[in-house]
């Protein structure tokens, strides 16, 4: 309900953030935290409308207007019980979250959005804070083992959800600590790691247990996993980055995005010198999605001389065009933290060479392209040369790295190299599931714990037949 | 009798009455032919209040009753050979008999066979000779044979003959009905008496005297002469059903008929008399089953008045008056107390003629909305009629006119030759008896008993388990209870509902949910629970009851409550009375161990069995209880467990002997009580309702202390159970308790039947096992095995608020989005992906509709290109009424523009139009909507509002809340607003949930006939709502002359309306369509009226289907909003609509982005899917498929478990009738209105009219004239305007009786003179012009004491004056809102709802004076110092008069009134101004006073007030 009248008396404000000179120095939150007293009005905004399209819009179907109208009264306790109730992450979400709820808020038809994904935040930290985050009892136990491969946003909504049902859950992780891209492939800047342990060792008090640095795939293997347990989870995530296949791509100083962002996380969660670090380079990053930005970001933060992000494609309009109108996804302009830090954007450059000195990358040349009836047509005259000294790739993945799975269980893939699933997520091969990114290709973190927590549904009716 | 049989919707017990009905009697019991002859002309001048059906020349019915003529039945059995006895020693049995000769012959030989057994004696039979050369077809069709039984009196007194003739007839009518002797049903006995005989028949009055020959013999005399004249809405008239019965003749309705009769026939075994010559269960139906409402009443007065009650004290009992008031004389209440246990209140508006021969009276019922006028003539007549000026009366003959008040009783006793008045009569009857010290001795009340506590609440996890088990979602706690208890009141939603009829919804909804509210449109209004509240009772009492013979202290042994909701403390209280001595209680639990196939229908059946036991063994109170809930036994629905209880009881006959309470965790919105109690309960303790607030409170989410959240909770709940009553036009739960007034849909007949019986279902369904799978759902949530798979399933509800989780919604998400989208860009491919989601979830289990497939083998489909185009489909389309006021100007006028550049038609709403947009634009758009509604409180309704419109729709219901008025918060109601409703800006406006001037059919024709002579061309219609009844009603209308009827679903939207209303009030317009389309088929009705449909309509599936079903045109209100923007917030009600449309906030209205072309493209592409639909059926126009319902077929691919048991047969049952019968309309009927008064004044007005100078005009009038001044005033606002011409342009001198309506829209310029009277609505909507009554010159009688003019004169008046010479009835000024007035006394309810202008009252004013004025200022004269208690002080304050200025005005309205009636009280009071001014009662609306103080700091100090009254008041002197 929030105050009928809350949003014409009050406008949107959104955390605020800490000054760029200084949020450039460090890799800690650039947010900070929210006053309640503007916690309560940002909430009272809420209109508790009579088709909630934010509750709608959020793939977690999250009850946005009921935790709104709690924050509103300050029953920050009530206001967590309907959050927990769909989202078992929701301080992951209130920090990283694109917030398709804002988009599709209604306020955000003529006005601004109600302010959710910080209210979400807000919720979570102070339930952290108070102490209402405790191991949740689960069901009784089933006796059911599960496996669930990879420790990422789905692979963790899986886990957390089959355990609560009852069943005896075993996370995979390849990697030498659990949590994926959640852990390595997100800059601290955006989702603290301390947030991480903080879920990680709630997850193990309820009884979730972690195997580290397994690889599934060679040891164990698929197949002798499977015959272990009476379900297996692949949640391995869309790791196989898209190729640039241009003349010079072999060159050094070329880098991945993942490569890169995992570098860089590594080396802040130790304290020692990344990899591979952009400290005085020209950096370009290519690639104008959320990994480039996260890119850019950290590029800075490392000392770089210059970052430029390179988009193939054109710029987006500034405001929504008339055949994507509200409450669909925006396809706009939109500036990131990491873009206000500073960096420049070129849209709608195509790489067309890599040029090297020596073996190590100098220069990137590209050609300008814009879009005719949706087909990519070159502009003639106007080709570039753009000094570089790293160059970043994110340009987003193609896929799960499925090979052993395929190989040795023989689950079949789909048209876009996906692991195939039908409506209940359950895979080829019997007792064998898989969700977020591996099934559906990369994709938002709430979709993965959405799907962790959806395939957790189904596989429990499974195995309780 | 002889109604045609249940077939397709149609319900035979659905039939109503309404009529004039009067009499005509000598004081002294003179007989003469004068009188009969007297009697007949004042029915022949109620003609216009009867009715004809599609056969003009059979009409509803018409009769008359008379003393038995002993000259004439003496001379008659001479000539015959019979050997008459002496006067009284022989009775008459006026017989309709079978025109088949065998039956015929079988009938009376029983009859004569039934005589002898009873010990009397068989004189003769005579034949009545009749004439049926002039009646109309249909009548003469059912023609019976009449002839006369004359019986002599053997071996009984005088007194006992009466009650031996009744057991004759009574004995001789069973009989002939179980051997079927008649199986044509026309056997009937008019009358059987000694003392009165009736002849009536299924005819016109007119035809009456011709039709009976022996109405015109000179030996027929009489001192007493009853006439009715019916209007039935009733569509299938019977020779039996015409008036008058054996002792009344009814203008009226009775609402509770079928909890009356149920009652009655639960008293079985209580009733016991000596009187009736042995076992009365030969008698038995007491209460014949099929007869009309008033047949039935008449049968039960009958019975009364035989038992040994006399008529006046029978009449008292079956119609007490409001009696729980503080103003009522002691001994009176204690009468009326007494009375109440050993009957109920046949509840319903009434006026009643009744007599026994020798006593002739009439009553009202409590809230008076009948009219009935009298006079007493200087000669010794008594001329009684619902209308004044129905016998001609020479002014100097004139001793006394006056009307009857609500629930007061006028008597004339023959014998004594006396006149007695109400208080006479009744204070005898009340002093006969002791009743007080009966009442003392017999009745306990609650604080008598010794306080037991009450179980401990349930708290935390213990309390959720129960909310789950019983079915409750968060919203329950959320949106309905936490406002309940934080401020005592129901909370208010807005928008309509979308989501499923119950039995298509998967969420195990509660049973309350299959039940859909019933309420009053048309033949009955509802009653204002609100501003009338002094009629509304919630007295309830419990125990067993008395025998209705009887009358001995004993009978009243009960147990008062402190109202029907229990809290647990009281109910504690009421357990704790075990084994004292005093009553009996005991506990039934009402839960099942939910194991093995049909679970529920065992323990139900044990749990009635355990019912009857308990009464058996002296049990007086059953209190059925759920607590015992637990993890193995789960609840019994509670509304199924009280009716079957109850049901089983009267079955049994026993059901009196016993109270039923119930204690039940179910039950906790207003709907669920009002089920409970509507189905037997006399008392509800929602013991988890009230844990649940108190929980609530405990934690905060309740502001208010736990007791005052309980206090809140029980009157919320009180105040809606009003509201519920009061909707069906019920005042007091007494008589709602077991009324049944509920419909369901989805329940198998075989449930309903068993333990729901008399309750309309007829769309069949589930039965017990699928409840029982239902109550084993909601008991698993709370109880079951926690299945680890719910644990994240919120029980969130969503019924309210669409929740992806919840119950599914028609808007949601998809498909508000896709709408918009499709709309806003035109896109046909968009749009049908819109219509696909949305006919998805229709099919998915969301309205009956989405139940049926379009049949399309039987017909090639044409091509496309063939159909006809969709410009001239979409002239069919309307738009929803949607009040300027409840939207945005800019939204409102975006849908006229746009249904303007359609040729379709938008529809202003209730709230008046600005006259600017009664101009084109410059580009040629037209901002006018060419449906202006008439609505309960018409806001703006001027003259010149009605003639800019093409169609004229009276407003009686409103899918949303049928029954309830509207409500326009008052941060709603800007300048803007405030001006063109002719109110104050920031004053809540209330609309009335009657139309002050529509009581009845005949009232509704009435208005027909008003607004169809200001606007001669426009289409008059009629929107009624979907009921199960709604058939009879479309029929009613369609004879009262409208030319559309619109019938709305219950998931139209509104502005504003408790949440119970939108969800539980009416139902789908798939039933009503289909029933209205049936029952004017078989009626030959329907070629006449253009049917439209609204409430729901999404897409052209639906909007075919409605064609199919029988729709000429569609209403589409919701879809068409949601094109211009509304994405359904539902916050219509806070004013805080972000899209801008339902909003007058100036910062929002900013945000509305809709155009004319949004809304051209969505009828028009709405158009296009229906030409696709039409075109695949095989028709090229939708004419073609109007009608054509065997087009319709259930689908057959329906799996789910609950939807696959629906029976859809009577929804698609083909209507059956008569050869050539039309299916759709043709050309849409006028009100005649050429026998209009006007006709001539506007001949004589001619140069005004065209500019030229004034003119007087002289003219004789009477009753028959209606309405004069209307059409006059219609031609004037057409070519002036609504400022119309000069003051007295047109002077019009009237001498007479003026016909109801007098003034009605008078324009200004006009004044209308009258010397005489006149009858009901005098000056309704006056719009500028003058009126002045006054009494004729020659008159004996002074004016000030003495009627003038009848009830609701002045209603929604706008401007003008208007000088009364004369009392005026109740309501007088109602909804008052600028016109001046000048009266010499008002009847109760005066200046109700006023909103403007001035009214002076000279005289005594009758109780609740000023009941929610919010406007406008009232000047009483208060000679006798008793105003201050009959002033309605919730929203006005009392001063005296002392602004200089304001004593001027007041002065100088006396002045005019002496000036105009030279009335002689105005003189007076002149003549003593100095002393009489302190006398002088100022009635100031407290919010008016805020806003004109608020106002005068902005205007210039000097005059402000006058200028004020003058803005707000228009009026002319300022």
């Amino acid at each position: 309900m929030g105050k009928p009248s809350g949003f014409i008396d009050w406008d949107r404000r959104a955390p605020e953030k800490r000054p760029k000179s200084e949020r450039l120095k460090d890799s800690r939150e650039i947010e900070l935290a929210v006053e309640p007293m503007e916690q309560s009005q940002q909430a009272g905004r809420c209109m508790d409308c009579g088709v909630p399209f934010c509750h709608q819009g959020c793939p977690l179907g999250n009850l946005i207007p009921d935790f709104n109208h709690a924050v509103y009264k300050g029953r920050w306790k009530d206001a967590w019980q309907a959050l927990s109730l769909t989202n078992d992450f929701p301080e992951f979400t209130g920090r990283i979250c694109p917030a398709p709820c804002e988009a599709s808020c209604v306020l955000a038809l003529n006005r601004d959005a109600v302010t959710i994904e910080a209210l979400e935040k807000g919720i979570a930290e102070r339930a952290f804070a108070e102490g209402w985050v405790q191991p949740r009892a689960t069901a009784a136990r089933s006796g059911k083992k599960v496996a669930v491969v990879g420790s990422g946003p789905g692979g963790l909504g899986a886990a957390s959800r089959l355990n609560l049902l009852g069943h005896d859950v075993t996370v995979f992780e390849r990697d030498d600590r659990p949590g994926g891209l959640l852990r390595y492939g997100i800059p601290d800047f955006k989702l603290e790691r301390q947030v991480l342990e903080r879920r990680l060792a709630v997850l193990e008090r309820e009884g979730v247990r972690f195997r580290c640095g397994v690889d599934v795939g060679r040891a164990p293997t698929w197949t002798e996993l499977k015959a272990t347990h009476d379900a297996v989870v692949v949640a391995i995530g869309s790791r196989r980055p898209r190729e640039l296949e241009v003349p010079g791509r072999e060159l050094q100083g070329v880098v991945r995005a993942l490569d890169y962002l995992e570098a860089s996380n590594r080396a802040v969660a130790t304290g020692e010198a990344p990899r591979v670090s952009a400290k005085n380079l020209q950096v370009v990053v290519l690639g104008g999605g959320d990994t480039g930005s996260d890119c850019l970001g950290t590029a800075l933060r490392q000392g770089a001389a210059s970052v430029t992000q390179v988009e193939l494609l054109p710029a987006p309009p500034r405001a929504r065009g008339a055949t994507n109108p509200w409450p669909e996804w925006p396809m706009v302009m939109r500036t990131s933290t990491s873009h206000e830090e500073g960096g420049t954007r070129l849209f709608g450059r195509k790489t067309t060479a890599l040029v090297g000195e020596g073996g190590r990358l100098a220069a990137l040349e590209s050609v300008g392209v814009r879009l005719d009836d949706a087909r990519m047509v070159e502009v003639t005259g106007s080709a570039q040369r753009l000094p570089v000294d790293l160059l970043i790739l994110a340009m987003g993945f193609v896929g799960p790295d499925a090979s052993a799975l395929t190989g040795q269980l023989g689950v079949t893939l789909d048209g876009r190299g996906n692991v195939k699933v039908d409506g209940r997520f359950a895979t080829s091969v019997p007792g064998v599931w898989a969700v977020g990114d591996a099934r559906k290709g990369a994709s938002l973190v709430v979709w993965a714990i959405a799907d962790g927590r959806d395939a957790a549904k189904a596989i429990d009716a499974a195995l309780r037949g | 009798m002889s109604f045609p049989p249940r077939h397709g919707l149609y319900e035979p017990s659905t039939e109503h009455d309404a009529c004039g009905t009067g009499f005509v009697a000598h004081l002294r019991g003179e007989k003469s032919r004068a009188i009969v002859e007297q009697a007949l002309e004042v029915l022949h001048r109620m003609k216009h209040r009867g009715a004809a059906g599609a056969d003009p020349e059979t009409g509803d019915g018409a009769g008359i009753l008379l003393q038995v003529p002993h000259r004439f039945f003496k001379r008659e059995g001479q000539r015959l050979g019979l050997e008459m006895p002496r006067r009284r020693h022989y009775g008459v049995a006026q017989c309709f008999l079978p025109a088949d000769e065998g039956a015929r012959k079988a009938c009376q030989s029983l009859l004569e066979a039934v005589v002898e057994e009873e010990g009397q004696r068989v004189l003769g039979w005579r034949d009545v000779p009749v004439d049926a050369s002039a009646i109309g077809t249909v009548a003469r069709t059912t023609l019976p044979v009449m002839r006369q039984l004359l019986i002599a009196r053997r071996r009984v007194v005088p007194s006992a003959f009466e009650r031996k003739l009744f057991v004759i007839r009574k004995v001789a009518e069973n009989r002939i009905r179980e051997k079927g002797l008649d199986p044509s049903g026309r056997f009937h006995v008019a009358s059987c008496s000694a003392e009165t005989i009736v002849y009536k028949g299924l005819l016109l009055p007119k035809q009456l005297v011709g039709f009976y020959p022996d109405l015109s013999d000179p030996d027929l005399v009489s001192a007493i002469a009853v006439v009715h004249s019916r209007f039935s809405t009733n569509t299938f008239p019977t020779w039996d059903l015409a008036q008058p019965f054996r002792y009344i003749a009814h203008n009226g309705e009775i609402n509770t008929l079928q909890g009356n009769r149920n009652w009655m026939s639960s008293r079985r075994s209580l009733l016991q008399s000596a009187k009736f010559f042995g076992s009365l269960d030969r008698l038995q139906p007491f209460i014949v089953p099929g007869g009309s409402d008033s047949a039935q009443f008449d049968n039960m007065l009958e019975l009364l008045v035989l038992g040994g009650r006399s008529l006046p004290h029978a009449m008292m009992m079956m119609i007490p008056e409001a009696w729980n008031v503080a103003q009522m004389d002691e001994q009176r209440r204690a009468f009326y107390r007494y009375s109440s246990s050993l009957m109920e209140p046949w509840d319903g508006p009434a006026a009643i003629v009744f007599t026994d021969g020798s006593l002739v009276g009439a009553t009202l019922d409590r809230n008076g909305l009948r009219p009935a006028r009298y006079v007493v003539t200087e000669d010794d007549r008594v001329i009684l009629a619902s209308e004044s000026g129905v016998l001609d009366v020479p002014p100097a003959q004139v001793k006394k006119k006056g009307r009857l008040q609500p629930g007061r009783m006028f008597l004339v006793d023959t014998q004594e030759g006396r006149l007695l008045e109400d208080d006479e009569v009744k204070d005898e009857i009340a002093r006969r008896w002791p009743y007080q010290k009966w009442l003392e001795r017999n009745v306990s009340t609650f604080d008598e008993l010794a306080d037991v506590p009450a179980p401990p609440p349930l708290e935390g996890e213990a309390l959720s388990r129960a909310q789950r088990a019983f079915g409750w979602t968060d919203e329950d706690l959320r949106l309905l209870l936490t406002p309940m208890a934080d401020t005592g009141k129901e909370p208010v939603g807005s928008m309509g509902n979308d989501a499923p009829l119950a039995v298509l919804s998967d969420r195990a909804p509660s049973l309350f949910d299959y039940f859909h509210q019933l309420f009053a449109q048309v033949t009955n209004p509802p009653i204002d629970s609100l501003r009338e509240s002094l009629v509304m009772s919630l007295g309830t009492s419990l125990g067993p009851d008395g025998n209705t013979f009887e009358e001995t202290p004993e009978q009243c042994h009960q147990l008062t409550l402190p109202g029907p909701i229990l809290t647990n403390a009281q109910l504690a209280r009421v357990l704790g009375m075990k084994n004292q001595g005093l009553f009996e209680p005991r506990v039934l639990d009402t839960v099942y161990e939910p194991q093995g196939p049909h679970a529920l229908e065992r323990a139900v059946d044990r749990l009635c069995d355990l019912a009857v036991e308990a009464v058996d063994q002296g049990a007086d109170v059953l209190v059925l209880s759920d607590r015992a809930t637990g993890e193995k036994r789960a609840p019994m629905p509670a509304l199924l467990a009280l009716s079957a209880v109850h049901q089983r009881l009267v079955r049994d006959g026993i059901r009196r002997h016993t109270g039923l309470v119930m204690e039940t965790a179910e039950a906790r919105e207003v709907h669920h009580f009002a089920a409970l109690i509507g189905y037997g309960a006399a008392a509800v303790n929602p013991w988890l309702a009230l844990d649940s607030v108190q929980a609530l409170s405990q934690s905060g989410l309740v502001q208010v202390d736990t007791e005052t959240a309980e206090v809140n909770l029980v009157h919320a709940i009180n105040e809606g159970l009003l509201k519920v009553m009061s909707k069906m036009g019920i005042s007091t739960v007494q008589s709602y308790r077991g009324a049944q007034i509920f419909e369901a849909v989805g329940l198998s007949r075989a449930l309903v039947d068993r333990h729901f019986a008399g309750t309309p279902s007829r769309v069949g369904g589930i039965g017990l096992d699928e409840l029982d799978r239902e109550a084993k759902e909601r008991h698993a949530r709370g109880f079951g095995v926690r299945r680890a798979a719910e644990l994240d399933v919120p029980v969130v509800g969503g019924v309210y608020l669409w929740r992806r989780e919840g119950e599914r919604h028609a808007w949601n998400p998809g498909t508000l989005a896709a709408l918009q989208d499709a709309t806003r860009r035109d896109d046909a491919r968009r749009f049908a992906e819109y219509e696909a989601l949305a006919d998805q979830e229709s099919r998915e289990l969301g309205t009956l509709r989405g139940l049926l497939d379009f049949e399309l083998a039987s017909r090639a489909p044409v091509p496309l290109t063939e159909v006809e185009p969709a410009s001239v489909l979409a002239k069919r389309f309307a738009t929803g009424a949607m009040s300027f006021g409840s939207i945005s100007a800019e939204a409102h006028e975006t849908l006229a523009i746009a249904m303007n550049r359609l040729g379709a038609r938008s529809n202003s709403g209730e709230g008046g139009e600005e006259p600017r947009r009664f101009v084109p634009d410059e580009n040629g758009d037209l901002r006018r909507s060419a449906i202006k509604q008439v609505a309960s409180a018409r806001f703006g309704v001027t003259c010149e509002y009605l003639v800019n419109a093409d169609e004229l729709q009276i407003k009686i219901a409103q899918g949303a809340k049928p029954g309830e008025g509207g409500q326009l918060p008052g941060h709603k109601v800007d300048d803007r607003i405030a001006k063109v409703r002719w109110s104050t800006p920031g004053v809540t406006l209330i609309s009335p949930p009657p139309h002050h001037d529509i009581y009845s059919i005949e009232d509704l024709a009435q208005l027909i006939y008003d607004l169809q002579s200001v606007h001669p061309t426009a289409r008059v219609s009629v929107k009624l709502v979907s009921e199960v009844g709604i058939g009879t009603i479309a029929a009613g209308v369609a004879k009262a002359g409208a030319g559309g009827v619109t019938v709305s679903g219950y998931e139209g939207g509104t502005g504003a309306s408790p949440l119970s209303s939108i969800k539980h009030a009416g139902l789908p317009w798939e039933l009503g369509l289909a029933e209205a389309q049936q029952v004017l088929v078989q009626n030959g009705l329907r070629d006449r009226v253009r049917l439209q449909v609204d409430g729901g309509l999404r897409t052209s599936r639906d909007v075919v289907t409605a064609a199919l079903f029988g729709a000429d045109e569609f209403g589409v209100a919701t879809a068409a909003l949601v094109s211009t923007g509304c994405v359904m917030l539902r916050k219509c009600h806070q004013n805080t609509c972000s899209t801008g449309i339902a909003t007058q906030d100036p910062r929002l209205r900013k945000s509305f982005t809709g155009t004319p072309e949004q809304v051209v493209a969505f009828f028009l592409q709405l158009a296009e899917g229906v030409r696709r639909h039409l075109a695949a059926l095989g028709y090229r126009s939708l004419d073609e498929a109007v009608g054509q319902v065997q087009r319709l077929v259930a689908r057959t691919d329906v799996a789910h478990w609950k939807a696959k048991k629906i029976d859809l047969s009577g929804l698609l049952a083909t209507p059956r009738g008569a050869e050539g019968t039309g299916l759709r309309c043709t050309t849409p009927q006028k009100k005649d209105v050429s026998d209009h008064l006007d006709h001539e004044l506007i001949r004589r007005a001619a140069g005004p009219l065209s500019g030229g100078g004034p003119v007087t005009i002289c003219l004789p009038v009477n009753n028959a004239n209606r309405t004069v001044g209307a059409m006059l005033s219609g031609e004037v606002a057409r070519r002036f305007g609504g400022t119309g011409l000069p003051d007295d342009s047109i002077r019009v001198q009237l001498r007479g009786t003026a016909g109801q309506g007098f003034g009605a829209f008078l324009a200004k310029g006009v004044t209308l003179e009258l010397e005489g009277d006149a009858n009901d609505s005098v000056g309704k909507g006056l719009s500028g012009g003058r009126l002045v009554l006054k009494p004729p010159v020659g008159a004996r009688y002074a004016a000030e004491e003495n009627v003038i003019l009848g009830n609701v004169a002045l209603y929604g008046a706008t401007a003008g004056e208007a000088f009364f010479s004369g009392l005026a009835g109740e309501r007088f000024a109602v909804r008052n809102s600028g016109a001046t007035a000048v009266v010499e006394g008002v009847g109760d309810h005066g200046c109700e709802y006023m909103t403007g202008g001035v009214v002076v009252v000279l005289g005594p004013t009758g109780r609740n004076f000023a009941a929610g004025m919010s406007g406008g200022v009232a000047y009483v004269f208060d000679r006798q110092r008793k105003f201050k208690k009959l002033v309605n002080p919730e929203m006005v304050e009392l001063e005296s008069l002392v602004d200089e200025s304001e004593i001027w005005l007041v002065y100088g309205l006396v002045e005019s009134h002496l000036r105009h009636t030279n009335s002689a009280l105005a003189k007076r009071i002149l003549d003593n101004w100095e002393h009489l001014v302190g006398q002088f009662v100022k009635v100031m609306p407290t919010d008016f006073k805020r806003v004109l103080t608020a106002r005068r700091a902005t205007l210039r100090p000097p005059s402000a007030r006058l200028a004020a009254t003058g803005t707000t008041g228009g009026t002319d002197r300022g």
